[in-house]
């Protein structure tokens, strides 16, 4: 209670909600629906749950490319999560934040986190994420 | 450590080269901060994968650019589209689907670029040569295009690959550097038959088991004693960016940054040395197969798209043979690649076996197969590899003379005889 811990900012901005968090990285090119915000890979510990408005937390993406072009169909569609939080700057999710923020001015905040802090982030956790990368627990 | 910009780059990010130019370049600048790039570098080419058709949001993209009027500042050819321009009606795909995957490739093509409408672009005239920066987005084609050729590209994201192209700008980072070049996993093979290294089913099954094992880093392959063609060489990086991440390889004696071992890991150690075993390729191959028992309702080739090599190997297969009449060939290709095959009179023999031929996209890409083909084989690790998750069908993996047997036969076989 009262926790807090400091990101690095990728994409600043602010954003609150409960924590969805998995060690595994997660390719949105089939792994994510965009049309629900359901994770979608099969193989995926996170799947069956809906990221929509959920401060999403994965060390960083798998795989396909497209993961970038799924993520900004999910902003656009309102199914995204409400923050992504990395343990490494990852371009395919900030590609997405910005152009979301070009087309839409609706970037999602991304912040990277050391190791230690995100192996203390927990699944219902809920978190205030501030500009600086300043993160709290409720 | 911070990012510094050329006058023109100055210039596009003020708007003096048009909206289209300013938006591309905020987006570029963008992320060459988020990377940590210290500058932009020239390109001479650039490859579109941002083509294929996902929602709405990558449409409004795509027009959004086209109506500020973007025009590429240099030579880009395009990626698969989501249909077939002339034909996407022979098959299942929705009809408002199409209009609006028909409306992406419009927008995209109005800016300049070449309408090539496809994932093999380095078997076109468009074709980068050795040493080249260019951004190129499409796994299977950021791998051949650095390994094979040896020009250089990061492994691009749609969207960014077009900004780049409209700007003629990319950030100085990754795979663009030689010092980031250096192989850093070193494969052997052990024991590995030439008989089996001139097969072409060898080269996706020992690309699928590098992919999965390296990830993202750079690998290197020694001891190979035949010297694959392109084709194979365009098989075997296709199954390393599926079953993997990988935008580079080096494979000695045979790719141009790897004369030799040395060469190849930069004078560096390899972090790891993993044995290339046949019991390992054998596990690999059947890790291709999803499908139980040997019910089969369509062959599927040309992942990545066929060359006009592969026409000519697949012609003298099938002449004065039809296929089972319950079950469905189809190769994919491109326009350019089709043409050619024709006026050489390779597509006669492919036509009276009752093949189909489909241009501009690609199984994956576009909603095309009807709901009844469920059982697939093809000779393609990245066809192998997604169409389980992606069209949620059963899929066989076989070598070209296999599929074309399980064709004629209308169920899976397969000559096991040099993986025994």
């Amino acid at each position: 209670m009262g926790m807090t811990m400091q990101g690095k900012v990728v994409i600043a901005g602010e954003a609150q909600g409960a924590v969805l968090v998995s060690r595994e990285p997660l390719s949105f090119w089939g792994g994510y629906d965009w049309k629900t915000g359901e994770i979608i890979d099969r193989r995926h510990p996170l799947s069956g749950f809906i990221a929509r408005g959920r401060v999403l937390a994965l060390p960083f993406t798998r795989g396909s490319s497209t993961t970038t072009a799924v993520l900004l169909e999910a902003i656009r569609a309102g199914t995204a999560p409400a923050a992504i939080l990395t343990t490494g700057t990852d371009f395919f999710f900030a590609l997405a934040s910005v152009v979301a923020d070009e087309l839409y001015a609706s970037p999602i905040p991304l912040v990277v986190l050391i190791e230690e802090d995100f192996a203390r982030l927990k699944t219902e956790d809920v978190v205030h994420i501030e500009k600086d990368g300043k993160i709290s627990f409720a | 450590m911070s990012l510094t910009l050329s006058t023109k780059d100055h210039e596009m990010l003020r708007g003096g080269h048009g909206k289209a130019a300013k938006m591309a370049m905020t987006i570029v600048t963008r992320m060459a901060e988020v990377t940590g790039a210290r500058e932009l570098l020239d390109i001479t080419g650039a490859h579109i994968d941002s083509t294929v058709y996902i929602g709405d949001a990558g449409l409004e993209f795509a027009e959004r650019l086209a109506g500020l009027g973007a025009k590429v500042a240099v030579p880009t050819s395009l990626n698969v589209s989501g249909l077939d321009e002339h034909h996407w009606q022979e098959w299942a795909v929705p009809s408002d689907w199409a209009r609006q995957a028909h409306r992406q490739m419009v927008a995209y093509q109005s800016m300049g670029t070449v309408p090539t409408w496809t994932c093999a672009p380095y078997q076109t005239e468009l074709r980068p040569s050795f040493g080249q920066q260019i951004a190129w987005g499409e796994s299977n084609a950021i791998v051949f295009a650095n390994s094979v050729i040896g020009a250089r590209t990061e492994r691009y994201p749609d969207l960014f690959d077009i900004c780049c192209a409209i700007t003629g700008r990319a950030p100085a980072i990754g795979l663009h550097l030689t010092e980031n070049r250096a192989g850093q996993l070193l494969f052997r093979l052990v024991d590995i038959s030439t008989a089996l290294q001139q097969s072409d089913d060898f080269y996706p099954v020992l690309g699928h088991f590098i992919g999965k094992h390296t990830l993202d880093k750079i690998p290197v392959i020694d001891g190979m004693t035949f010297t694959p063609n392109e084709d194979r060489l365009k098989s075997f990086g296709a199954a390393t960016a599926s079953s993997g991440g990988v935008a580079l390889f080096h494979m000695v004696g045979i790719t141009p940054e790897a004369q030799t071992l040395e060469a190849a890991l930069q004078g560096n150690r390899p972090t790891q040395i993993i044995d290339v075993t046949m019991d390992a390729l054998r596990a690999s191959r059947r890790e291709l197969t999803h499908t139980n028992g040997n019910e089969l309702h369509m062959v599927v080739l040309g992942s990545p798209h066929f060359s006009l090599a592969e026409f000519k190997r697949l012609a003298p297969m099938l002449r004065g043979k039809r296929r089972h009449p319950e079950v469905k060939f189809l190769v994919t290709s491109s326009r350019a690649m089709t043409q050619l095959a024709q006026k050489a009179g390779y597509l006669d023999d492919i036509t009276s076996f009752g093949a189909q031929i489909t241009v501009d996209t690609c199984i994956l890409t576009s909603p095309m197969l009807p709901e009844n083909i469920q059982n697939l084989m093809t000779n393609s690790a990245k066809f192998a590899y997604y169409t389980p998750g992606l069209l949620n069908k059963h899929i066989a993996f076989g070598s070209l003379q296999d599929c074309v047997n399980s064709a004629v036969a209308g169920h899976i076989l397969r000559d096991e005889s040099l993986w025994a």
